[in-house]
């Protein structure tokens, strides 16, 4: 209901913008007045329907682990709206962790190649997780009747989606407050996460093995709103925690102590 | 108080009947043990001196070529089922005494039959031509009272299978049997020392002297003891049938067709079950064709059946490998003639009904998950499981939504050579064929003993380079992890070794190369 509000508000809204904008060039018509009474009017009302739609989504935010509550705009995924990640699956299960370790359930559509122990050592509750792993040509219809009773939808959109099919299951995802986690590019998403670069620690030329992960995450906001941030993440550690990175540290001191406190340094000389 | 004229039919050895492997072993010895001692055994084994209560040991050292069998109550109560069936099509009103052993009462089937002689027979030809557990001899006694009928019944021989002991006769007849049948070791062991040996000399006592001295339990088998048994014959319920069976009669060759048909039966399935207050949790659905049994399977439900979800099962049976097609597939040749729905296990439905505001939030994720897997089949919607094993494909397991969640290899087990944490985050379901080079451009090969023929320099990990720019620098590596798994096995046998390899780019990649091939299994991604 407040969406159809919020829509036609801001159908209202804009052509008047346009009218208000042409009028104050033109300083001397006799119109003007009564449009700007009309346009205050219109963007009170506006407000006001911004003000019940905020109230509605802002305030709820889904679990997310602390690490990753600074990286992302309003300090956490807002229930009802869409989010973009690129490059990474490991930050996708990052993000969706905490969602699911406390009881929510999450459902991967699309994604055959989603690993369920890597996801769970990330801190993956698996017995919250379902997967469609070939949805089809229909793979809106289930992305919509999933939405339905799952929380979390992570989705890898087999092809481009369109800004109409995006606005539709936007609509349903604000009624069920549900969020929506795009592996790929997604329209008129809340923000979108890159993985923009990414360097392993515990691997030599013929020795060690993979242990720990420092990523840089590029967050960019909605529209223009917000300046790209870059943020340095361990993804994981060495201990397999996911935290954020210290930028002031040298990276060598930094490695040192991560091997230092490496718990499976030991079991790993066995297996090497 | 009247006595009741009473049937008993008996089964002699019953236990080691139902429990012996259908017929092979005709006339092998067999004794069936409970606890360490002889509970029953057959009449071949006790014809070599073994008896009831023996030790295993002492029973195997006098008969050599004895077939121990443990003592399943269970599965002598499942066997009688039948026979008691078989024997209430006869007549109805069947008590079933203990499995082995059940009392009808005499005066109907007398009536019916034209004597009480005839019905004997009658219901021993039945017996002795039951299809699933045929009792070669099946003994028949008839007397006032179900006890005195159950001494005729055991008083009989294999030639002489049926004892009538006329009305009224009944306390003559069991004058001279022993005490010890009375079924009460204590009071048998006291009345021996008493010196009454035979249930006529114990019938002989004063009933209120025996009142006196022995309590309430003692004067009932002093009643019985004088043919006084009034206890009726009390009739089963028969259970109710659950199981649906829908024919066809145009066989129905089309998926469409034979939901549709079964979709009345899954009605009737489960209101009939929720007529007897029960919910079916597991549902077997047997599918017979034109050239016989085609196919059976299990189907389990998280929660339980309700009759779209039976229908929905029965469609994706047909279908067979869980993807939405509307020819007849999953091993089917021939059209469907007939489809059964059989409860295979059923839970009170107390124990499922939802709450007064509804069931929970896992109920809307059940009904959501249900619809999507009635829009793309069964094995579409699954729910990852992680398990045993050394490859990360094999480590995790997709089971379909409502099946048992097993992993595929188990969990317990060492599983040496295992990859350390941290796990690959993208698994490829299908490897994907890769390329790996030497500084001079040469493939990196692996040797039987592990050793490479180069350092690795650059690599393509995902399919063959179209051009020498897709190749990508080795940033690091580390391997070979070399794993020789089930050697034993030649279908299963698998030689290969792991690489982990980080590229110029950071990108982080788990290789292998098996039969000098190289693949990706896995991406750090």
């Amino acid at each position: 209901m407040f969406e159809h509000v919020f829509e036609h508000v801001r159908m209202t809204v804009s052509p008047l913008v346009t009218q208000l904008r042409q009028a104050s060039y033109g300083s001397t018509d006799p119109r003007r007045h009564a449009t700007a009474e009309r346009l205050d009017q219109a963007r009170r009302s506006a407000e006001r329907a911004r003000r019940l739609q905020g109230e509605r989504i802002s305030e709820r935010l889904l679990d997310i682990l602390p690490a990753l509550a600074s990286l992302l705009p309003d300090g956490g995924l807002k229930l009802g709206s869409a989010y973009a990640v690129e490059g990474s699956t490991a930050l996708t299960a990052v993000l969706i962790a905490r969602a699911t370790a406390t009881g929510s359930w999450c459902g991967v559509v699309g994604m055959p190649e989603f690993a369920a122990e890597g996801a769970a050592g990330l801190g993956v509750d698996l017995d919250h997780v379902v997967m469609v792993p070939e949805p089809g040509r229909g793979w809106i219809n289930v992305v919509a009747a999933l939405v339905d009773a799952l929380t979390v939808i992570v989705i890898r959109p087999p092809g481009h989606v369109s800004d109409a099919e995006a606005a539709r299951l936007g609509a349903r995802l604000r009624r069920r407050e549900a969020v929506l986690v795009s592996c790929g590019p997604w329209p008129r998403c809340e923000a979108r996460l890159t993985v923009s670069q990414s360097s392993w620690i515990g691997l030599g030329s013929g020795h060690g093995h993979l242990r720990a992960r420092q990523v840089e995450v590029t967050v960019s906001g909605r529209g223009t709103s917000m300046r790209p941030r870059r943020t340095p993440l361990w993804l994981p550690d060495a201990c397999g925690q996911i935290r954020l990175a210290d930028p002031t540290a040298t990276s060598s001191a930094e490695e040192l102590s991560v091997v230092a406190h490496d718990p499976s340094a030991v079991v790993f000389e066995a297996v090497g | 108080m009247s006595l009741t004229r009473t049937i008993v039919v008996w089964s002699p050895d019953w236990p080691v009947v139902a429990a012996a492997p259908d017929s092979d072993s005709g006339d092998k010895p067999v004794a069936l043990f409970d606890r360490g001692r002889v509970f029953a055994c057959s009449a071949s084994a006790r014809a070599e001196g073994v008896r009831r209560g023996l030790r295993t040991r002492d029973a195997q050292s006098r008969c050599p070529g004895l077939v121990v069998l443990p003592y399943d109550p269970g599965l002598d109560a499942r066997r009688f089922e039948p026979v008691v069936t078989a024997v209430e099509a006869l007549t109805p009103g069947v008590q079933v005494i203990r499995p082995g052993t059940c009392a009808i009462r005499a005066r109907g089937p007398g009536r019916y039959f034209g004597g009480e002689e005839r019905a004997a027979q009658a219901i021993a030809t039945r017996l002795r031509t039951l299809p699933d557990c045929r009792i070669a001899s099946p003994r028949v006694g008839i007397a006032d009272g179900p006890f005195a009928a159950e001494q005729a019944a055991r008083a009989t021989t294999q030639d002489a299978p049926f004892r009538i002991v006329a009305a009224g006769e009944s306390a003559a007849f069991l004058r001279d049997l022993s005490v010890d049948l009375l079924g009460q070791p204590e009071l048998s062991c006291l009345l021996h020392r008493l010196g009454l040996r035979t249930l006529g000399a114990f019938a002989a006592l004063s009933g209120t002297d025996v009142l006196n001295r022995f309590g309430p339990i003692g004067a009932h088998a002093h009643r019985l003891a004088g043919g006084g048994d009034t206890r009726p014959v009390t009739a089963r319920r028969p259970p109710p049938e659950l199981t649906c069976w829908v024919d066809f009669d145009s066989p129905a060759d089309r998926v469409d067709q034979v939901a549709f048909g079964a979709r009345r039966a899954a009605d009737t399935f489960v209101s009939g079950l929720a007529t007897e207050g029960l919910v079916c949790t597991t549902v077997r659905i047997a599918v017979m064709t034109e050239d016989g049994p085609g196919l059976e399977r299990c189907w389990l439900h998280p929660r339980w059946f309700d009759a779209a979800d039976v229908v929905d099962r029965v469609r994706w049976q047909l279908q067979g490998n869980g993807t939405a097609t509307d020819t007849l597939s999953g091993g089917l040749t021939s059209p469907v003639v007939r489809v059964g729905l059989i409860p295979d296990e059923v839970d009170p439905i107390g124990a499922h009904a939802s709450g007064l505001w509804g069931g929970g939030p896992d109920e809307s994720v059940h009904r959501a998950l249900s619809r999507v897997q009635s829009m793309l089949g069964h094995g579409a919607v699954v729910s990852p499981v992680v398990g045993g094993g050394r490859g990360p494909a094999d480590r995790q397991t997709l089971v379909a939504w409502g099946d048992r969640p097993d992993p595929r290899w188990r969990t317990d087990a060492p599983w040496t050579g295992k990859l350390p944490a941290p796990a690959p985050t993208t698994v490829f379901p299908v490897p994907q064929p890769a390329l790996v080079l030497t500084a001079d451009r040469q493939p990196v090969g692996i040797d039987g003993r592990g050793v490479l023929s180069g350092e690795p320099a650059r690599f393509c990990p995902t399919g063959r380079p179209r051009s020498g720019g897709d190749l990508q620098p080795v940033e690091a590596w580390a391997g070979p992890w070399p794993v020789s798994e089930r050697w034993w096995d030649d279908t299963s046998a698998r030689r290969l070794a792991r690489f982990q390899v980080v590229g110029a780019d950071g990108s982080a990649w788990l290789l292998m190369v098996e039969d000098g091939q190289w693949w990706t299994e896995a991406r750090y991604d």
